[in-house]
């Protein structure tokens, strides 16, 4: 067996029937690979760990490995995070959204967990589509494009995931695609280890869906699409915005220092019991 | 003996004396009346006793929150009023299939929508009972004085913990808002429950296993008991099913466990009933007036007693009943169209008169609008 297929193998659940749900070609078994890379590279151990998900076709991730795991209601995996977190802060908590469930359900959660500065890591899997049900068009879906919900295209505007995130006031963000698993590892890596709301967006393909529908070819066209339009940070610095359109900035957008909630909270309980 | 202590409390911050006493250490919530100052109280106190309070962005935020206190292994509650109650409603059902012990308390407002957000009502009666979707049991308390609302806020928390559900702590804006003097038990006397944890090694840790109560022991996330919890229909393991036996299995155990602690769970007040010809059903606010109205009546030599649920859910088949059988007229009355006596005329076959006396102008129930009505029969 491989070194990667049996790093891997280790942190999945024997006892649950495979194989997952998920279509051949699907960009989610990349992201729970570099998750999986990511968390083994902290030397955090398995107890330690409480993956939380929504609802969606990301929404059964948890289910397959071997953590503490919790599959929430849609959108609302931050607020169920929020509470294992501030209840025992002595837990790694990391959440697995879609674009529906962390933006267009989930949205106000999102950036008010980011807001508070928690200390968890979103992790969010962006495909521009409700795969699960079919097709429909969500709030990343870019405009002018084709859904089941939009079959006359969408006249919606998207919405920036990771720029929602740094105005929200999350301390780490980042942005990441499946074609670029190797970086992605190390964005999840640093993501984990960062104290206070990390998130990160993991540009990703529904060939079965939106691929299909916006007729973008197959799964591997669609990597292809991601590595010909994921453009640094750094290089994209240099670039006009107009050069920029419908590129994908990757890297570390946002990594700054900000008071945690947890940390915070202890100075609330020196206060409550006369201590300072 | 241990010595009672005296204070001169609200009935929502007698709420949050009795969740600090029954081991609450987490509170997530929204502002809103007749309920805020529930959550005022729990961020006073809790960083006291090194629990947790967080203000979150909304009711639905709030419900995940202590979901997710819960399943790390800290008890937790919220406090709100109708609007926020009809937006937990999903989060609720997810406790309820998940089995995620946790305390609710809606303080009931006039409805529906944003309603008569200052007057009291009992308007949210059948919300509690089948707010959330799907097959469900649910346990409901409701507190008719200040007293109650710490010692039914306790056994709330211990009824949680024992079964593994939700319980709503169901009151009105009466109770919640009126001060009385208070006796408040002493710690050490007061029965605590906690939940049942697992003592087996964990790769022996069969989470959502069937036992002879039907409420499997409960691990902490972080406590090595590596398992998986979803709202999704699940085997026992906690993985997601659609088999059919799998599906039944776990829905009837849901129930089960409810009713073989009907006995335990359910809990009432007879309150001059012994020789009583008419019997008044009211809880809450409205069996206050209640005993006086039958107190008055019994002035006049008219044998009136009355029956206070304060189990309202699990419905106290059985108590009723018997009371309809023993009694010539039944008055109900309610803060609301009439949902509790709905359930009192399903069970009653022809054993007695039932007369419903509802209010619903944002206005108390008096004894002597109870007084009126009884005129009908007595």
């Amino acid at each position: 067996m491989p070194e990667y297929t049996r790093l891997i193998y280790n942190y999945l659940r024997h006892d649950k029937k495979f194989p997952h749900v998920w279509c051949p070609g699907c960009g989610n078994g990349i992201l729970l690979g570099s998750l999986i890379r990511a968390i083994h590279q902290t030397g955090l151990t398995k107890d330690e760990i409480v993956l939380v998900s929504g609802i969606g076709c990301c929404g059964r991730l948890p289910v397959y490995v071997d953590f503490n795991t919790l599959h929430t209601t849609h959108g609302r995996a931050l607020t169920f995070a929020t509470g294992i977190k501030l209840a025992n802060p002595s837990l790694k908590v990391i959440t697995i959204m879609g674009d529906g469930d962390s933006m267009a359900i989930g949205g106000n959660h999102f950036i008010h967990a980011a807001r508070r500065n928690i200390d968890v890591t979103a992790i969010i899997l962006n495909n521009s589509i409700y795969g699960m049900t079919g097709g429909q068009y969500s709030p990343t879906t870019p405009y002018g494009m084709r859904a089941s919900t939009a079959v006359y295209n969408s006249i919606e505007q998207a919405f920036q995931i990771s720029e929602l995130a740094v105005t929200a006031g999350a301390s780490f963000v980042g942005r990441q695609t499946v074609y670029n698993a190797r970086l992605l590892d190390g964005l999840i890596e640093k993501a984990i280890l960062k104290k206070g709301f990390s998130v990160v967006e993991v540009v990703t393909h529904c060939h079965t869906q939106y691929g299909r529908q916006n007729k973008m070819g197959s799964a591997v066209d669609m990597l292809k699409w991601q590595r010909d339009n994921a453009v640094p940070v750094e290089k994209a610095a240099k670039m006009s915005p107009e050069a920029l359109e419908g590129k994908i900035i990757t890297g570390i957008l946002v990594d700054k220092e900000l008071p945690v909630y947890e940390e915070e909270y202890n100075k609330v309980r020196a206060k409550a019991k006369g201590l300072s | 003996m241990a010595k009672m202590t005296y204070r001169l409390l609200q009935g929502n911050e007698a709420i949050v004396e009795g969740a600090i006493a029954a081991g609450c250490r987490f509170f997530a919530g929204y502002p809103i009346t007749p309920a805020t100052e529930i959550a005022e109280g729990m961020s006073v106190r809790l960083p006291m006793v090194d629990g947790t309070f967080v203000q979150m962005e909304d009711e639905i935020g709030s419900m995940g929150a202590i979901i997710g206190a819960s399943l790390a292994g800290v008890k937790s509650m919220t406090a709100t009023s109708g609007p926020g109650f009809s937006l937990m409603q999903e989060n609720i059902g997810f406790a309820c299939i998940a089995e995620v012990p946790c305390v609710v308390a809606d303080i009931m407002r006039g409805g529906p929508s944003t309603g008569l957000p200052t007057n009291p009502a009992q308007s949210d009666i059948m919300q509690t009972r089948w707010g959330t979707h799907g097959d469900h049991p649910i346990i409901v308390l409701s507190p008719h004085s200040v007293e109650e609302c710490f010692t039914v806020t306790v056994k709330a928390f211990n009824l949680s913990e024992r079964y593994r559900v939700p319980v709503i702590l169901a009151t009105d804006e009466v109770v919640a808002h009126m001060r009385e003097k208070v006796a408040l038990p002493p710690r050490e006397s007061l029965e605590i429950i906690d939940r049942l944890r697992p003592t087996v090694p964990p790769d022996w840790y069969i989470p959502f296993e069937d036992n002879s109560m039907g409420v499997p022991p409960m691990s902490a996330f972080g406590d090595g008991y590596r398992y998986h919890v979803t709202g999704l229909v699940h085997d026992v393991r906690g993985f997601p099913t659609s088999r059919p036996d799998e599906v039944d299995t776990l829905i009837r155990r849901l129930h089960r466990k409810i009713d073989k602690g009907l006995g335990y769970i359910q809990e009432g007040e007879y309150f001059l009933m012994d020789d009583a010809e008419v019997a008044i059903i009211a809880y809450s606010s409205v069996a206050r007036s209640a005993k006086q109205a039958a107190i008055m009546a019994r002035e006049d030599g008219k044998k009136v007693g009355v029956f206070r649920p304060i189990t309202l859910w699990p419905f106290m088949r059985k108590d009723v009943e018997e009371i309809l059988k023993n009694v010539r007229a039944v008055i109900i009355p309610e803060m609301n169209m009439g949902q509790y006596s709905r359930e009192v005329k399903r069970v009653d076959q022809g054993y007695a008169r039932i007369i419903t006396l509802n209010r619903v102008d944002g206005q108390v129930i008096t004894p002597d609008d109870i007084l009126r009505k009884l005129k009908e029969v007595y």
